[in-house]
């Protein structure tokens, strides 16, 4: 049925080994860039064939694993190179293989002439590769290599520009935040495997399997441990509270790759992952209490911070993060749904806000360079005027803007206001309900503002940069634009097939087409509530659900004028603001000083410790001889008071301990 | 006159060895008749040996033979063990003449005494008396002692040489006395009739002189394998050793460390099990704690891929403490991998290192990639394979061992080990980081790569993946192997 | 034979007096003397108990690690000599360009 699925992850694959042992002697740019963007484009057919013939199937028969071959057995133990394809997978796979063609085309031009182009395209390759593995994957292990491939693929992106010392530090953090989310990761999938194994005698990994034995889970407990550990996963790769400082300084990559990786593909990872998993997290009240209040407070924690960044890649990096938090609030609201229609909608707009920027920066550094100035191109606080000098990448923007922000018939207002709608109306959480909803809202109000502040510094007013500089803005090659007239038109229509019921309802019975396609992978945890639902759902009436929408759809209105009044009509205001509230302004502007506290609380006593460590062993039990088993020793001190430290005694000295201690214990004990 | 009938002998066991040893006396002889300074194709000779002793060796398997009342067997288990100790001979005998040549000792009796180490370990695996077993060991040790010290002119390796010979000697005590005082409980020195007299007994666990023979022997394996407290020549003597050296240290005396005590503890001590268990649980967690620590801050890369050895000694330990068919079988399956992965990533050492062993710490590796991005690739992948990041060989090898550990419900200790290795992600990435994320120093001529050198990092190259893609094959026979009760 | 216990006992002192002897000297040829002693001490208890149990194996022990120490006792001195030529000293406190 589904037989050629596995070609969706070899075409990259073949890309990037094409492009990675070649590469350098290939040398020919628009042959390596075709290259790599034909291999996703020949993923992206073939996923397009794959969700067509998904559609064709009636419902309840859209589900399909292939199986490649056998990769792990051992005992009970099995793990296959096996592909699992399902409404979830094939949504994934559209989006992933889509914008990443449209990255890459854009790469192409945006890169050109950079040192390294092959190095570009072959680890772009090798993400895609990784990030098909893991959305496509039928158990945890595959998922993990995935995981595990993006991760590194964003190590290596991140750190491309190697010579600044920002970018190597940066990739660095990004590693290390990884790492711990990685280590949740495992410990979830080894904690579920060992429970359903030991107690249940259901030894497997698939996640077909897993579901299908999901009944055996108990609510709550273990449940709620197994899904903790996955949920720090998450974080850590979606950029949430506690882990989501790497995400900004994620930026110093090329903006291809935060347009890729940490925005549309690679940070929604975590999502998918829980979505993936939507039979185990329903089955944790206290999880999903976490998992939203975490995704509620990133969302409005992170919406803070963007309002007064003046790095218009930091703007939108905190945007993500803050995107994410609204993703995340849906699936702790039990709204799978939603927070993968999200996922969808907000790979468009945020996509074509970074390809955006990106061309912005581009055209920005090519003017400053030409006028030989060394301002920062991607300083907002020298640009101004843009829009015409660049109208398409400014149209483009605008829309994805709008879109993000959250008004009307665009594709971010469906999505978002429907997870801010099941945020309110969910029946997991009572009262923190309203909270909840609260809080997106006014992070809703604060994405309106610092996104249209970012759209006025960029392209309204005057133009701050000299003259000489001003007359090299330019408007983009097509191969830049193109990907973004595509992304901004997918922004402005791309929620027309997840509307809202109660708008499709008002519309004359438009369903939501997106909600449905993807019920059968929520099969079993709407079973689950159907059972064990205690409280009965809240019903509030539809006037409470317009209202909502329509408060929301105010404060969103209400966050653009004040950027318009702030940074178009009256432009003493930020700094007024500024000069009266200077403390504040300094926490927000520091990102509330979340890395030094990092630095203080974890990096340095870790650091400390590998240095006692290094010396201690070495230098105090090595060198320092009797130091490190002092308390034996000064027993025998007395009686071989001649010992010295020589460096071959002190290695005996030291077996010998080990000897000693070895018989003394199992002897007496 | 009467006839002395002599009882027939089936050779089949040791077969390898022997041929192993007239091969590596005839090198001998040939070294001493042929003239010429350049003994290189010696190796080449000594390599062609090692593979075909490794076909014949493969082809008994299946066949079970026990021979010398009981000395020597020929298992599963002891092939598969062979084949390893034989892949990382013949591995670090593509890799010696190059290196060899550069700082000026390329001898002949190089290659016989590689070949003598083989034999050792063959005969560690195979034994299943414990006067084998220490025969083996002493063959192997002695052996190793003069290839550690082998580059007679730099005081480094003297040291080195020296150094593993006086505690090398030291631990021989230990293990010797463990024997000694098993044999005096039970009474034999034959590993199943070891076991025979433990069901015997009504409470073995209480035997004194039983449980410190036992001990005393897992100390003068720990030595061998280098765990932790008993792992502090590592450091010093891979350091010191001439780097092909190095590369053969590191993968099959370990891997002869654990088969002959994996034999004598799961066959002979079952009855121990919970004791021995419990010790191996405290090593490992020790060996790979300390082990990775200490790697974080080296600059020497040597030294790093010591401590790095040691930690990797530890996760083995994982499956050997979890004692079940699993542990034992991603032991087993470890080792295989881990011969490819190290012996490949210290190819790549031999390469960046200058004549008197400079050149040889991380920082040397800046800018690797862009000079020689295929090596560089290369590299990585026996870095991730170390560091277990899938789908390598040494992430696969994790996984069974953490499993059997888990299996048998040792489940803190896995979660130790995954911290672990996720701890150890951090020394093996700053080499990539520095080949991939740095600029070269300086201009730098970059050694050639001799076909011996390529053969070798091609065949390292295709076991790190191989067995990390497609482990199942391999691993069914780990499975088999591991089946020894 | 009544006194096994005797014979144990001595030589775990001889043992012990070995591995001290390892511990505290700084010459590397009492050094390996002193492992010799250890491992000598183990031939003891080898004779003893094989005398005590009325088999072989252990006698048949004894010859082999005799055999072993003679070979280790060869090899290990052409390392030492190997050192002495370049450093002129076979102390072990001079044995430090290997370190942390």
């Amino acid at each position: 049925m589904f037989d050629n699925v596995w070609l969706i992850p070899l075409f990259p694959l073949i890309g990037f080994l094409i492009n990675g042992l070649f590469g350098k002697k290939i040398k020919n740019e628009t042959v390596i860039g075709g290259i790599g963007a034909f291999a996703v484009l020949c993923s992206f057919v073939v996923s397009c064939m794959t969700i067509l013939r998904l559609l064709s199937l009636p419902i309840e028969e859209r589900l399909a694993e292939v199986k490649v071959f056998t990769w792990i057995t051992s005992g009970n133990f099995n793990a296959d190179i096996a592909f699992l394809v399902d409404p979830l997978s094939c949504v994934m796979i559209m989006v992933v293989t889509g914008v990443g063609f449209l990255i890459h085309l854009y790469s192409i031009g945006y890169m050109h002439g950079e040192e390294g182009f092959y190095r570009f395209f072959a680890y772009l390759n090798l993400f895609m590769f990784s990030m098909l593995l893991l959305v496509l994957g039928n158990n945890l292990l595959l998922m993990f290599v995935g995981w595990e491939g993006v991760g590194l693929c964003s190590y290596l992106l991140i750190g491309y520009y190697f010579h600044k010392k920002s970018a190597g530090d940066a990739g660095k953090k990004a590693f290390v935040m990884n790492r711990v989310g990685d280590f949740g990761f495992l410990l979830g999938g080894f904690a579920l495997f060992w429970y359903l194994g030991a107690s249940h005698n259901v030894w497997t990994i698939q996640f077909t399997e897993i579901a299908k034995n999901s009944h055996l889970l108990p609510t709550g407990g273990i449940v709620t441990v197994i899904t903790l550990c996955f949920f720090l996963g998450a974080t850590g790769k979606s950029a949430q509270i506690p882990l989501y400082t790497w995400l900004p300084d994620a930026m110093e990559g090329p903006t291809p790759v935060s347009a890729l990786i940490h925005a549309a593909t690679m940070v929604t990872a975590g999502v998918y992952m829980i979505a993936r998993m939507n039979f185990l997290f329903i089955r944790s009240p206290e999880t999903l209490m976490v998992v939203a209040v975490i995704g509620a407070c990133t969302a409005l924690f992170a919406a803070t911070i963007g309002t007064a960044q003046y790095d218009i890649k930091r703007v939108l990096a905190y945007s993500t993060v803050s995107q994410l938090g609204y993703m995340f609030l849906a699936m702790g609201a039990g709204a799978f749904a939603a927070g993968i229609f999200h996922l969808m909608t907000h790979a468009f707009f945020k996509a074509c806000l970074f390809l955006g920027s990106g061309a912005v920066i581009h055209s920005m550094h090519e003017a400053l360079h030409h006028a030989h100035s060394h301002d920062d191109p991607q300083d907002m606080r020298n640009m101004g005027g843009l829009k015409s000098k660049m109208p398409l990448t400014f149209m483009t923007f605008l829309l994805a803007t709008i879109a993000i922000a959250g008004i009307p018939g665009f594709s971010g207002f469906f999505s978002k206001d429907e997870i801010l709608w099941q945020a309110f109306s969910n029946q997991h959480h009572g009262s923190l309900n309203y909270l909840l909803w609260g809080m997106g809202a006014i992070a809703a109000g604060l994405t309106a503002f610092y996104m249209f502040r970012l759209v006025f510094m960029t392209f309204y007013g005057e133009s701050r940069i000299t003259p000489k500089a001003k007359d090299h803005l330019h408007e983009s090659p097509m191969i830049i634009v193109f990907p973004l007239l595509v992304l901004a038109a997918l922004s402005v229509i791309g929620g027309y097939i997840g509307m809202p019921k109660i708008i499709g309802d008002a519309l004359g019975g438009i369903p939501n087409y997106f909600e449905h396609y993807l019920e059968p992978v929520f099969r079993y945890s709407e079973e689950y509530l159907s059972q064990h639902s205690q409280h009965t759902a809240l019903h509030p009436s539809h006037a409470v659900e317009w209202g909502l929408m329509g408060l929301s759809v105010l404060i969103a209105l209400a966050g653009i004028t004040v950027a318009f009044t702030m940074y178009v009509k009256n432009r003493e205001l930020p700094s007024r603001f500024t000069a009266t509230f200077p403390a504040l302004h300094r926490a927000v502007y520091n990102k509330w000083y979340i890395d030094e506290l990092y630095d203080f609380a974890i990096v340095n006593p870790v650091k400390a410790a590998g240095r006692f460590l290094w010396k201690g062993f070495d230098v105090v039990i090595v060198d320092g001889a009797v130091n490190g088993v002092a308390n034996i020793v000064m027993a025998f001190a007395g009686v071989i008071r001649y010992l010295q430290s020589g460096f071959i005694y002190n290695y005996a000295w030291t077996m010998a301990f080990g000897v000693v201690v070895i018989l003394g214990y199992y002897l007496f004990k | 006159m009467d006839m002395i009938t002599f009882p027939t002998i089936d050779m089949t066991p040791i077969l390898p060895e022997i041929y192993l040893s007239l091969l590596a006396m005839a090198l001998l002889l040939i070294n001493v008749f042929m003239p010429g300074r350049q003994k290189g194709y010696l190796g080449y000779i000594s390599f062609v040996g090692v593979v075909a002793i490794a076909v014949m060796t493969a082809s008994g398997w299946g066949i079970e033979v026990s021979s010398f009342s009981g000395s020597v067997i020929q298992d599963k288990f002891a092939i598969f063990f062979k084949i390893i100790f034989l892949l990382s001979a013949g591995l670090s005998i593509l890799l010696s003449d190059q290196y060899m040549e550069r700082e000026g000792c390329n001898h002949g009796e190089l290659y016989p005494l590689i070949l003598f180490t083989v034999v050792g370990m063959m005969l560690m695996a195979c034994g299943t008396d414990l006067m084998t077993i220490f025969l083996g060991l002493e063959v192997m040790s002695v052996s190793l002692y003069i290839l550690a010290g082998f580059n007679r002119a730099n005081i480094k390796s003297n040291e080195s040489g020296l150094k593993y010979f006086l505690l090398g000697a030291f631990s021989t005590g230990f293990l010797l006395y463990g024997m000694a005082l098993t044999y005096g409980a039970t009474g034999t020195t034959r590993i199943f009739g070891i076991s025979g007299q433990l069901s015997q007994m009504a409470a073995p666990a209480a035997n004194i002189m039983l449980l410190a023979g036992m001990l005393l022997m897992i100390t003068g394996f720990a030595f061998k394998i280098a765990a932790a407290p008993f792992h502090m020549w590592t450091p010093d003597v891979y350091e010191g050793a001439p780097t092909p050296m190095t590369a053969f240290m590191s993968a099959g005396p370990k891997a002869a460390g654990f088969a002959a005590a994996i034999r004598i503890l799961v066959i002979s001590f079952p009855a121990l099990q919970p004791d021995w268990s419990q010790l191996f649980w405290i090593l490992a967690v020790l060996t790979m704690t300390i082990g990775n620590i200490t790697a974080l801050r080296q600059d020497n890369i040597k030294r790093m891929l010591a401590y790095s050895s040691i930690a990797h000694a530890g996760y083995a330990l994982v499956g050997f403490a979890a004692g079940n068919e699993t542990g034992v079988a991603g032991v087993l399956f470890y080792m295989l991998s881990y011969a490819f992965m190290n012996i490949g990533a210290f190819a790549i050492v031999i390469l960046i290192a200058k004549k008197g062993e400079t050149n040889g710490t991380v920082q040397d590796f800046a800018g690797f990639a862009f000079k020689r991005p295929l090596l560089a690739a290369v590299m990585s992948l026996f870095l991730f394979s170390l560091a277990g990041m899938p789908p390598t060989a040494g992430f696969i090898g994790k996984f069974y061992l953490f499993s059997g550990a888990v299996q048998q419900g040792y489940v803190w200790l896995a979660i130790i080990g995954v911290i672990n290795s996720a701890v150890s992600v951090y020394y093996y990435l700053r080499v990539m980081v520095f080949m991939y994320m740095k600029n070269p120093s300086e201009e730098f001529e970059w050694a050639t790569v001799t076909a011996p050198v390529a053969l070798a990092l091609i065949i390292s190259a295709a076991g790190s993946i191989i067995l990390g893609v497609v482990p199942s094959y391999v691993m069914q026979f780990a499975q088999q192997a591991a089946k020894l009760i | 034979m009544e006194n096994l216990n005797g014979y144990l006992i001595v030589s775990a002192i001889l043992f012990s007096i070995g591995t001290i002897g390892v511990l505290t000297r700084k010459n590397a040829i009492v050094i390996f003397m002193c492992v010799e002693l250890m491992l000598n001490a183990v031939n003891l208890t080898f004779v003893a108990l094989s005398r005590h149990l009325g088999n072989l194996d252990g006698q048949v022990f004894v010859f082999f690690v005799m055999t072993v120490a003679a070979a280790e006792a060869a090899v290990g001195l052409a390392l030492m000599i190997a050192f002495y030529n370049n450093r002129e000293t076979i102390d072990v406190t001079d044995m430090n360009s290997l370190k942390w």
